[in-house]
C-alpha cells in the first residue's frame, strides 16, 4: 500500500512536470527542434538609446525576416557587456562609448569591422580615428561630445578668449553681487579629470605620449613630466588658494544646477547640460572652452558613442549586416539625435539636423581642437589618481607631489 | 505521523473523499516533487548542450534522491533538513568556495577566458583587409538545400562586374548569362543556385562567418550579408611553438601558461589572455606589494575606530531613547516612537548622498544652517567625525527598536526590588537593566559590529574615502578595508576578480576572528546572568 501511494505520488509528479514543459512550447528547451526560420538579433544599448533604436530595429527584422530585441542595460553597461559575453548570454550589437575599445579588445569581446573607403568618408574623420585602435576600425561611430563653455548671456554677453579674461569678467560679476561663484567647473572632492583636461592641455600638461602609428604610448606616462607640472601650477593659481575659480564644493551633483539657478555666468560641461539650461530658461550662449592667455588653446577630450559587434556574439553576420550597412544611414543617425542631442558623426545627418538646433553646430566648433578620449586599457588607471591630484593642487598641495605620487600610483598598476 | 499520512493516502484516491487532511498533503507532495522534476528537465538541457556531464550526474543525482527521499516514508529528520541544506549549499557554501576558487587564479580583465578564446580573439582582431583589394557585393547562396546545402559565396566585383561563386575551394567565375546582378551589384538570380534570403542566411550566421574563400593575397570574408571583403590574417597561432607568430615581420609571443599571457623574448605581452592558476600570488602580493600594505596597518585601526564608535555610538543614542520613551510617565510614547524610527524607514542609500550633499563647503546645508565654514571632507578628523555622525543617524532607529523591545521583556519587579532596597535609578540601570539587556542584545551587537566593519555603502557613497594625502592617492582617510581593496581591485587596470578575491577573504577571516572571540566572551556572560 505504502508504495503504491509513494509509486503514485512520484508518478503524478513526473506527470506535472511533463505538462509544465509541454505547456511552455517556446521555451528555451526546444531550440533545436523550433527555431524560427530566421534567427534572432540582439541589441544592448542604454535606456534613451534602446528606445530610440527599438523602431528602426523592428524595420531591420522585417526587412530581412528575423527577429530583433533591443534591451536597455541602465547601469554599468561595459562589465556588464564584457561578464555577459564571456557567459555565452552576451547580445550581438552592443552600443557604447569609445573608450571602451581597449578594454573590450583584451577581453575578446569584440571584432573589428570592415568599413568600405566611402563609408568612412561619409563619418567625421576625428570619430573614425577615436574608433581606430591598433590600426582596426572596431566600432561604427554615431554621435560625438565634449565639453563646451556655456555662458549665462543676460550675465555676460561676451564670450572670453582667455581664462584671464574669464576670471576678471567672473569677479567683477561677483563685486556686482550678480553671481555667487566665478566658474561652475565640476572638481568635488577626488577631483574630475576629464573636465581638467581642457585647461590642464592648454597649460602644456599631457597623460600619454603618441607612438610612430599614432595610437596613444602606455610606455610614455607623461603626467609627472616638468610639463606637467607647470600645467599644474597654473591650475592651481585658479584654485581655493588663488583666484577662486577652481573649488572642490563644485561638484558633478550641483555644477549645472548652480549655473541654471544663476547663480554663476560660466559653466564648463557638454550636451547634457543643455536640457536643463533649457528647462531653466536661461539665456545663454556656447563657445570653445578658454585656455590660458598665451598658451596653447585647450583642448577638450572628445566621446564618441559607437556600435561594436560582439565577438561571441551568436548571429554575427546578422550583426555586422546591422552596424556596417545599416547604423551608416542618416534615418537612423537623426532619430538617435532626437532622442539625445548629440552632433551625429554621419556628415548626412550633422547637415540635416544642425539648421534647426544651432547649438550643435557651437559644440562641434568647440570640439574641433578636441582629442579622442584614450581607448587603451591603462587609461582606466589614470582617471582616479589623477583626478585626485588635481583635486589636492586646487586645494593648495603642492604640485610636484601630488603629479608624482599619482603616476607613481598609476605606473604601478599599469605594470600590474 | 506521515506513515499516518501515506496510510490515509489509498482510500483519499478511491472514489470516497472521507479524508481531507490526507488529500492536501500528497496533493502538495504531488506539486513540490513536479515543480522540482520539471526545474530539472529545464536544468538539464542546457548542460547537455554544454556536454557537461558530471553536472547532469550531479543533477540526476540530487533529483533521484528528492524524489527518494520525499516519496518513501522513511528518514523522517531528513526530510526537515535536506531543504535548509540544499539552499545552505546552494546559497551560502557554493559563494565562499567560489569566491576561495577564484582567489587562486588571475581571472581579471584580459585573462576571463581561456586558451582556445584567446587565441580566436588574437587571430580575428588581427585580419586586416588586404591594401588595394575590391569590396565585393555579396550574396549568399547554396546549390543545395536553403537550410542545410553547402554555402557558396556569390561575389561581383564592383569593378568589371564579373560575378564568381567563392566556396572553400577557391574563387569560380560564373559566366555573365547565368546571372542577374541588380543596381547595387548584388545578385538577384543565379543558374543552379538558390539564394538565402535575410531569415535564412541569419539562421546559420556561424557558417557563414567561418567561411572563408582563399584567394592568392589571403581569403575573402563576409562582412554582414551584403559585403564582401579580402582579408588577410596578420597573427597566426603555431601550436609547434606553441605560440602566436606575425606574418609579415615574424615576430613571435610564446605562451606562458603560468601568466596565462603570450609573451615576447623582450617582455612585452599581448593584450588578450586567459585565465590561469596563479597558487599563492594573489595572497603574498597582498602582504608585499608596498603599495598595498604600506597604509594597511593605519587603514585597519581606523577601520576598526568606525565600526565600534558607529556599533557603539548607536547603541548608545538608540538605548538613550529607549529608557527615556521607556518611562510610562512620558505622554505621547507611540508618536515619538514613530517619529525616532523614521530615519531607519529611509532607504539609506539616498540618505547617504543627502548627507554628502548636506557637507559640501560651500553649499551644503551644514555649513549654511550654523554659519560655518568648514571644510568637512578637506580634512581627516573632520571627515572622519562626519561619517561617524551620518553612521549614527542613519543606525540609532535600528538599535532604539531592539533596545525597546529588549526593556520590555525584563520584568518590572525587578527595578522596583532595587529601588525598594534603595538603589538610585543609575545603579539601578547599570546593575539590573543593562547587564540583563546585554545578555539580549550582544549578538545583536556583534553582528552590527561585523556589518558596520565591512559598510562599503558608508564610505563610498559619501567620501569615497577622502580626504586623499597628496602623496598618495590609493588611500584616503577615511577608507575602510573594503573600499580600499575595492579601489585597488577595480578601481585601477579593470576588474581584477582574482585578486579582490584574495582580499575578501583575508577580510572575512579578520571579522571571523574578531567575532569568534566576541561571541565567546559573550556565552561566558550569559553563564554569569543567567
Amino acid at each position: 500500500m505504502r508504495i503504491r501511494s509513494g509509486v503514485v505520488v512520484a508518478a503524478l509528479a513526473l506527470a506535472l512536470a511533463a505538462s509544465g514543459c509541454s505547456g511552455g512550447g517556446d521555451d528555451p528547451e526546444t531550440p533545436a527542434s523550433a527555431a524560427p526560420a530566421g534567427g534572432k538579433l540582439v541589441i544592448w544599448g542604454d535606456d534613451k538609446r534602446a528606445a530610440a533604436l527599438k523602431p528602426f530595429a523592428e524595420k531591420f527584422g522585417q526587412e530581412n525576416g528575423v527577429t530583433v530585441e533591443v534591451q536597455a542595460i541602465s547601469k554599468d553597461q561595459q562589465t556588464t557587456f564584457v561578464t555577459a559575453s564571456q557567459q555565452g548570454s552576451g547580445p550581438d550589437v552592443m552600443v557604447g562609448a569609445h573608450d571602451w575599445i581597449g578594454n573590450l579588445v583584451q577581453n575578446g569581446a569584440i571584432d573589428p569591422v570592415q568599413l568600405t573607403a566611402e563609408q568612412q568618408q561619409s563619418l567625421a574623420p576625428n570619430a573614425v580615428k577615436a574608433v581606430t585602435f591598433n590600426g582596426q576600425i572596431y566600432g561604427v561611430p554615431y554621435a560625438t561630445e565634449n565639453l563646451a563653455l556655456i555662458r549665462n548671456t543676460k550675465l555676460a554677453p561676451a564670450a572670453p578668449a582667455t581664462i584671464e579674461d574669464l576670471v576678471a569678467q567672473a569677479k567683477k560679476l561677483k563685486a556686482d553681487k550678480k553671481a555667487s561663484e566665478l566658474l561652475c567647473l565640476q572638481v568635488g572632492q577626488n577631483g574630475d579629470a576629464y573636465h581638467a583636461y581642457p585647461l590642464f592641455s592648454s597649460a602644456g600638461g599631457y597623460l600619454f605620449g603618441t607612438t610612430a602609428g599614432g595610437d596613444y604610448d602606455k610606455n610614455d606616462l607623461g603626467i609627472a613630466k616638468p610639463e606637467s607640472i607647470a600645467a599644474f601650477k597654473k591650475i592651481q593659481a585658479l584654485g581655493e588658494k588663488g583666484a577662486g575659480a577652481l573649488k572642490r564644493s563644485i561638484t558633478v551633483e550641483n555644477s549645472i544646477a548652480t549655473f541654471t539657478a544663476g547663480k554663476c555666468a560660466y559653466l564648463v560641461s557638454g550636451p547634457w547640460a543643455i536640457t536643463d539650461a533649457k528647462k531653466a530658461k536661461i539665456a545663454y550662449d556656447i563657445s570653445p572652452v578658454p585656455g590660458f592667455a598665451g598658451a596653447k588653446p585647450a583642448q577638450p577630450f572628445l566621446g564618441v558613442q559607437s556600435f561594436y559587434v560582439a565577438a561571441k556574439g551568436k548571429n554575427k553576420a546578422l550583426a555586422q549586416e546591422f552596424v556596417t550597412n545599416y547604423v551608416t544611414t542618416p534615418e537612423l543617425a537623426v532619430a538617435l539625435y532626437q532622442a539625445e542631442p548629440r552632433p551625429p558623426v554621419l556628415t548626412a545627418a550633422y547637415d540635416q539636423v544642425k539648421g534647426t538646433d544651432p547649438d550643435l553646430a557651437k559644440f562641434v566648433e568647440a570640439g574641433r581642437n578636441a582629442v579622442p578620449l584614450p581607448a587603451i586599457p591603462e587609461m582606466a588607471t589614470v582617471w582616479d589618481p589623477f583626478g585626485k591630484a588635481e583635486s589636492a593642487v586646487i586645494g593648495g598641495a603642492d604640485p610636484k607631489t601630488a603629479l608624482t605620487a599619482a603616476a607613481k600610483t598609476i605606473s604601478g598598476q599599469i605594470s600590474q | 505521523m506521515t506513515a499516518l499520512l501515506e496510510r490515509e493516502t489509498a482510500p483519499a484516491e478511491a472514489p470516497e473523499p472521507s479524508g481531507r487532511g490526507g488529500l492536501a498533503g500528497p496533493l502538495l507532495k504531488v506539486a513540490l516533487l513536479g515543480t522540482v522534476a520539471g526545474l530539472a528537465v529545464w536544468a538539464a538541457f542546457p548542460l547537455i548542450a554544454e556536454r557537461a556531464w558530471p553536472g547532469l550526474a550531479v543533477l540526476l543525482v540530487a533529483t533521484a534522491g528528492l524524489f527518494y527521499l520525499y516519496v518513501g516514508p522513511r528518514h523522517i529528520p531528513a526530510k526537515y533538513l535536506i531543504p535548509g541544506t540544499l539552499f545552505l549549499i546552494v546559497f551560502q557554501l557554493f559563494p565562499v568556495a567560489y569566491t576561495a576558487a577564484t582567489a587562486f587564479t588571475n581571472f581579471s580583465d584580459g585573462h576571463r577566458g581561456d586558451k582556445q578564446e584567446a587565441v580566436v580573439a588574437i587571430q580575428t582582431a588581427s585580419v586586416t583587409r588586404v591594401p588595394g583589394s575590391a569590396e565585393y557585393a555579396l550574396t549568399v547562396a547554396t546549390t543545395g538545400d536553403p537550410a542545410t546545402g553547402a554555402l557558396t559565396f556569390l561575389v561581383t566585383d564592383p569593378a568589371s562586374k564579373v560575378v564568381s561563386a567563392g566556396t572553400p575551394d577557391g574563387l569560380k567565375a560564373l559566366p555573365a548569362g547565368d546571372v542577374t546582378v541588380n543596381a547595387a551589384g548584388r545578385v538577384t538570380a543565379a543558374a543552379g543556385y538558390t539564394l538565402l534570403n535575410g531569415g535564412q542566411a541569419s539562421a546559420r550566421s556561424q557558417e557563414i562567418t567561418d567561411l572563408a574563400v582563399p584567394t592568392p593575397g589571403g581569403a575573402i570574408r563576409s562582412q554582414g550579408l551584403s559585403r564582401a571583403y579580402e582579408g588577410k590574417a596578420g597573427r597566426a597561432y603555431d601550436g609547434g611553438c606553441d605560440c602566436i607568430r606575425d606574418t609579415t615581420s615574424g615576430r613571435t609571443w610564446t605562451a606562458d601558461e603560468r601568466a596565462g599571457a603570450f609573451v615576447a623574448a623582450d617582455g612585452e605581452r599581448l593584450a588578450q589572455g586567459w585565465r590561469v592558476g596563479v597558487g599563492l600570488s594573489n595572497f603574498t602580493r597582498l602582504v608585499t606589494d608596498s603599495a598595498v600594505s604600506g597604509p594597511f596597518a593605519r587603514t585597519l585601526v581606523w577601520n576598526l575606530i568606525f565600526a565600534l564608535a558607529s556599533t557603539g555610538g548607536t547603541f548608545a543614542l538608540g538605548l538613550g531613547c529607549a529608557l527615556a520613551l521607556h518611562s510610562p510617565r512620558v505622554r505621547g510614547r507611540a508618536l515619538y516612537r514613530t517619529l525616532l524610527v523614521l530615519p531607519y524607514a529611509m532607504p539609506s542609500f539616498a540618505m547617504l548622498l543627502v548627507w554628502r550633499d548636506m557637507f559640501n563647503t560651500d553649499f551644503g546645508l551644514i555649513n549654511n544652517l550654523f554659519g560655518l565654514d568648514v571644510d568637512w571632507f578637506g580634512g581627516a578628523a573632520s571627515a572622519r567625525i562626519a561619517v561617524i555622525l551620518v553612521q549614527l543617524w542613519l543606525g540609532y532607529p535600528y538599535m532604539f527598536l531592539v533596545a525597546t523591545g529588549a526593556l520590555q521583556a525584563i520584568p518590572a519587579e525587578l527595578s522596583e526590588a532595587s529601588r525598594i532596597d534603595g538603589a538610585s535609578p543609575w545603579q539601578s540601570l547599570r546593575r539590573v537593566t543593562l547587564p540583563l539587556l546585554l545578555v539580549a542584545l550582544t549578538p545583536l551587537l556583534i553582528s552590527s559590529f561585523a556589518f558596520n566593519f565591512n559598510n562599503f555603502n558608508a564610505i563610498y557613497l559619501t567620501t569615497d574615502g577622502a580626504p586623499f594625502p597628496a602623496d598618495n592617492p590609493a588611500n584616503g582617510a577615511t577608507d575602510l578595508l573594503i573600499t580600499y581593496t575595492y579601489r585597488l581591485a577595480f578601481g585601477g587596470s579593470g576588474a581584477q576578480y582574482g585578486f579582490a578575491a584574495a582580499v575578501s577573504i583575508f577580510i572575512f577571516v579578520i571579522v571571523a576572528v574578531i567575532s569568534t572571540v566576541s561571541f565567546r566572551r559573550t556565552r561566558r556572560q550569559e553563564e554569569v546572568y543567567s
